[in-house]
């Protein structure tokens, strides 16, 4: 038998390895080649049955990272899509059926088929590393696990947690994957493969035996209950015009046996009707925006950022330097004393332990975030980011003082929002040097982080900065120093045309509401309250230009009503929570497209005037820094497919 | 002798000494030390992993900190390859850090060492009874229910509630079972010195330290920050308000009714750390680093484990001997301050023939220490005695004084329960 994509190692004892190495291919995916291959070793096993048989990687990288992206791109049509779906449907329903106990030895990423290969097998051990993780992402990308997924999740985990998993498409880490009954032992990796050769070869029991009573009667009886459940939950955050993929997925699993093939075409939760589904297209386009964003950096060479000076511990400069800390770096953290730096260590403290949720990892953490009042840390910093208050002397100080101290390879680099980075750059005695990073509020949840080249800003330290955003996680999106630079470029008409709207008498809840219809993950005039109205008047200054802003936004503004901040705003804020009353009648759609109009219109703006290099990036960073409804495919998309508004 | 190579200091800092309030503290040992540990090298042109050892003195490390001088230099981000470890001479384990990193350096075998001391005493555990673990020990050998069930009815309360405490046991003297405070109260009477004098130079602490607070001379603190956000700026067993009345109100704790030593003449209970960096010529020169000080001499010595206190009178006469120089001819003295009693013993012996005679074998007394030149801003009184640390943070502390004044050389040592002493030589660049 010649494998050019798996290794098959038989030990003395009977149990067969079968070794995932992908060809060609750092990672391990699971293209025709390597599903062709998996069918010559269960027929070999036919002939030869092992005692057990164990799938492992042979990559550094994970276990098996999905469906090979280029051949689930190319199937466009419902045709190419069935000849997909089927081939991985039947090669597991083979892998299931086998008399042979078998096993997946899961250790890093397992995402999509690489899932449901696991799941096809009688035992699974997810090995104890931060790296391991289980996932069915398929949502995400408007289609559905049909590889089985929907199939056997269930009726491994129960339904809830199979719902759960596949409608958010979110990661199961190994210990939690464990507690689930994803993984039947979570093992360190010093036992894993002698964990896999015992747990092969017990005899225990599959998880599907052992589900308990509860959890079949919701697979069976009560299936109807669980997925009108479902159906209400997915409707809160999507609806199904919009992302018809989970209400697919909800429909597949309760009325055909998980299995896509069977669902009649013309069904709106059918195959056909996904592939065809505009959404499906442009939620694959966002995936690739992404890897776009992901690619730059690359060419940085020989610079690997350990140390991360920040100047401001507000609660951007505080963030920023939290989570830095938690993707690894060491930052000292500047201000004037060591009392304005406590509250962002205390904030960082809290942060550190909800998200890693071990007391000594966060411990660590906490040790890499150095309270620095007098600035020592600028001597050592690889990168150097300023996130104090907006003022243009007070930047061109300290950047003074930090140019004169800083590594000759250091990034300099500015978090303004307002200032224009040529004019902070202008007191520079090398004003190429100076780069703007710009992160978003708040920090940790939002991906998107702006490079800003100004107009001296010297090539090879936009790279360097665009490669730190990556170290740290966040995708770069390099944009050119105009005011606003895309996303508050673009944020800022529209915000401003929906204030004018209150200002003509519509409620802010029905403004609101209008724009969450339409995708958006929070209404404009919430948008503003929540990141202050002292902020709003002054962005509309810069970013609009109009001689007569919003009145009611000025009014607010004077009697000192700032939003959330402060408790009212347009809305009155209790607990962080706005309140807000009922929605007023009228058609929400065409009040939605009258607030859209100038974000596209700027949005086109800034891609022809280059301040974004093309339409698509635009879309990626408007989706990825304002969370633009993404199943458009961002807004120069959206105006393209649907039509000018 | 081998001729003594000077070592440099590069740089120095500690946590503030925080009064332990009988309960556990807002930092454990680790935690104190790597606070102020990586502020410290956070300032250095050199990273932390270019550092040879890290070496702590901790004489309380609590179970779950074993070989801490390893953990603070992991926590420190020195990284996997940089060895940490750790060494105990009681009340001088910090002094003792700073000895065995000069050692390795004068030998060659390090260029770069971060050494210092710590000790978190409000979290010495308290441990169960010798009858209490016997107890243990047979439950869990009870194999059936019954057993087990019998064994509670051998349980007794007293037995529960009578915990060894792990600080009184550790100011013990485990040879001539004194406690710390009695071997002061030795020395009070073998040098008649009184309830009044010691309380004197305890207001005088008290005074040093209140007035260096103000001043802005301990720079060398690093503020804490707890994970609630909570800073921890300064030391905060200093009463600014101390005085003799005050004082003469306290009941001797030691020896108790007829002695005169009490918790107020006494230094005090409490968390700290205090770190060096050290380094060879050659370091100096790698690293392009400018030494705030150089240590030129060390000794220690050791004595009747009664007499404890006066382990720095020991330790320091050899060192004048060695440079030829009298207790005045120095511009500034740290004699750690562990019990008033214990320091005036230091400077009554000096002066006292007879045991300047019978005790270091020499033919004349070496005279009155300058007051003026003792304990300048203060000691352990006020500062409070985080055992391990204090043998670093008076020799930092000494070299602070040097560079205000503008003075050349000085004179750190500490007496060390068990009887002992030790002193360092230090001299301004």
């Amino acid at each position: 038998m010649n494998l050019k994509n798996w290794k098959l190692e038989r030990e003395a004892d009977g149990i067969t390895w079968a070794i995932l190495d992908t060809a060609n291919s750092s990672t391990n995916t699971l293209g025709a080649e390597v599903m062709t291959e998996l069918g010559l070793i269960l027929a070999e096993c036919e002939k030869n049955p092992p005692r057990g048989l164990i799938f492992k990687s042979a990559k550094e990288a994970g276990f098996i990272a999905g469906a090979n992206i280029e051949e689930f791109t190319s199937a466009d049509t419902p045709e190419k899509a069935r000849v997909l779906i089927q081939r991985g449907w039947d090669s597991y329903n083979r892998l299931a059926a086998v008399r042979y106990p078998t096993l997946a030895l899961v250790r890093g990423h397992c995402m999509g088929g690489g899932t449901e290969l696991a799941l096809a097998c009688r035992y699974r051990i997810a090995v104890d590393e931060p790296g391991t993780k289980f996932a069915l992402p398929e949502v995400m990308l408007g289609i559905v696990p049909g590889w089985g997924g929907m199939l056997r999740l269930p009726q491994i985990v129960g339904p809830v947690a199979a719902m759960d998993m596949m409608l958010t498409g979110k990661n199961i880490d190994a210990k939690r994957a464990k507690k689930m009954g994803l993984a039947d032992e979570c093992v360190p990796p010093r036992v894993m493969d002698n964990a896999a050769r015992m747990l092969v070869l017990s005899g225990n029991a599959p998880r599907q035996d052992k589900l308990p009573f509860l959890q079949k009667l919701m697979n069976g009886p009560l299936k109807a209950m669980v997925a009108s459940g479902a159906k209400k939950q997915v409707a809160k955050r999507a609806r199904q015009e919009h992302y018809p993929a989970p209400y697919a997925i909800i429909d597949q699993w309760q009325n055909y046996g998980g299995n896509t093939l069977a669902v009649p075409a013309d069904k709106p939760t059918s195959l056909d009707a996904l592939v065809k589904h505009p959404t499906t297209r442009n939620l694959i386009r966002v995936f690739f925006l992404q890897d776009r964003l992901k690619g730059f950096g690359k060419d940085a060479r020989n610079f690997s950022p350990t140390r991360v000076h920040v100047v401001g511990a507000g609660v951007m400069g505080g963030d920023i330097a939290a989570w830095c800390v938690l993707r690894g770096m060491t930052v000292t953290l500047q201000d004037q004393n060591v009392e304005r730096i406590a509250p962002a260590v205390g904030r960082a403290a809290k942060f550190f332990e909800k998200k890693l949720r071990d007391k000594k990892a966060a411990r660590f953490a906490l040790d890499r975030l150095i309270a620095d009042p007098k600035g020592e840390g600028v001597r050592q910093a690889d990168v150097i980011i300023e996130a104090v208050f907006e003022n243009l002397e007070a930047k061109q100080k300290l950047f003074a003082d930090i140019e004169a101290r800083a590594k000759p390879e250091a990034v300099i680099a500015s978090n303004t929002s307002s200032l224009k980075l040529a004019d902070i750059a202008a007191s520079f005695k090398d004003p190429s040097r100076l780069v703007g990073i710009h992160f978003f509020n708040p920090v940790a949840m939002m991906p998107l982080v702006e490079v800003v080249a100004g107009e001296r800003t010297a090539p090879e330290v936009a790279q360097r900065a665009a490669a730190f955003v990556r170290r740290i996680d966040k995708l770069p999106l390099p944009v050119k120093d105009a005011p606003g630079f895309l996303v508050n470029a673009v944020l800022g008409p529209y915000m401003n045309e929906a204030m004018k709207c209150v200002d003509e008498g519509i409620a802010p809840e029905t403004i609101d509401a209008a724009l969450v219809a339409f995708g958006m993950p929070m209404g404009p005039i919430e948008l503003a309250d929540t990141v202050g109205l002292d902020v709003a008047v002054h962005a509309g200054k810069q970013l609009v230009g109009d001689a007569s802003p919003p009145k009611k936004l000025v009014e607010l503004f004077e009697a000192g009503k700032l939003g959330k901040k402060s408790g009212q705003g347009f809305y009155a804020w209790v607990d962080g929570k706005a309140q807000k009353s009922g929605v007023g009648a009228g058609d929400t759609a065409i009040l939605a497209q009258r607030m859209l109009k100038p974000l596209l219109d700027a949005t086109q703006r800034l891609v022809s005037e280059g301040v974004v290099a093309d339409a698509e990036l635009a879309d990626a960073g408007v989706i990825f820094g304002t969370g633009f409804a993404p199943y458009t495919g961002g807004p120069m998309n959206y105006r393209q497919t649907v039509g000018p508004v | 002798m081998k001729p003594f190579e000077p070592v440099y200091i590069i740089d120095g800092a500690r946590s503030p000494f925080l009064k332990s309030r009988n309960v556990p503290g807002p930092f454990s040992a680790s935690d104190l030390a790597t606070i102020a540990g990586r502020a410290l090298l956070a300032r250095q042109p050199f990273a932390p992993e270019e550092l040879d050892e890290v070496i702590v003195g901790c004489a309380g490390p609590s179970v779950d900190e074993v070989n801490i001088g390893r953990v603070i230099a992991l926590r420190l981000g020195c990284g996997n390859k940089v060895p940490g470890w750790t060494v105990m001479r009681n009340c001088a384990s910090g002094m003792q850090a700073l000895d065995s990193a000069i050692a390795n350096i004068q030998n060659g075998r390090s260029q770069l060492v971060l050494a210092g001391g710590v000790d978190a005493l409000s979290r010495t555990p308290l441990l169960y009874s010798d009858k209490m673990v016997m107890w243990f020990s047979r439950m869990a050998q009870a194999r059936s229910l019954g057993a087990k069930l019998g064994m509670f009815a051998k349980l007794r309360l007293g037995m529960l509630l009578t915990p060894v405490i792990g600080i009184v046991k550790g100011l013990t003297d485990p040879v001539v079972n004194l406690m710390m405070g009695q071997t002061a109260e030795n020395l009070a009477w073998k040098f008649g010195i009184s309830r009044q004098q010691m309380d004197e130079v305890s207001v005088a602490s008290h005074k040093k330290v209140s007035n260096a607070q103000k001043a802005g001379h301990f720079d060398e603190i690093v503020p804490l920050i707890d994970a609630n956000g909570k800073v921890y700026a300064e030391d905060d067993g200093v009463r600014h308000d101390s005085s003799i009345e005050g004082l003469a109100k306290l009941k001797p704790f030691f020896d108790r009714k007829y002695g005169k030593i009490t918790p107020g003449n006494s230094s005090q209970i409490t968390d700290g750390a205090a770190w060096l960096l050290l380094a060879s010529a050659e370091a100096v020169e790698k690293y392009k680093l400018s030494p705030i000080g150089k240590i030129t001499d060390t000794q220690w010595a050791a004595l009747d484990p009664a007499q404890m206190g006066l382990g720095p009178v020991h330790a320091a006469t050899p060192i004048l001997q060695r440079h030829g120089l009298g207790l005045n001819d120095l511009d500034a003295w740290e004699i750690n301050e562990a019990f008033a009693a214990q320091v005036m013993g230091c400077v009554k012996a000096w002066e006292d023939p007879a045991y300047c005679k019978e005790e270091l074998g020499l033919d004349a007394p070496l005279g009155t220490l300058d007051a003026n030149k003792l304990n300048i801003d203060g000691g352990a009184i006020a500062l409070g005695h985080p055992v391990g640390a204090s043998g670093t943070r008076i020799v930092l502390h000494l070299l602070q004084i040097l560079r205000r004044e503008k003075k050349q050389r000085g004179m750190a040592a500490i007496c060390i329960g068990g009887g002992q002493g030790g002193a360092v030589l230090v001299e301004n660049l």
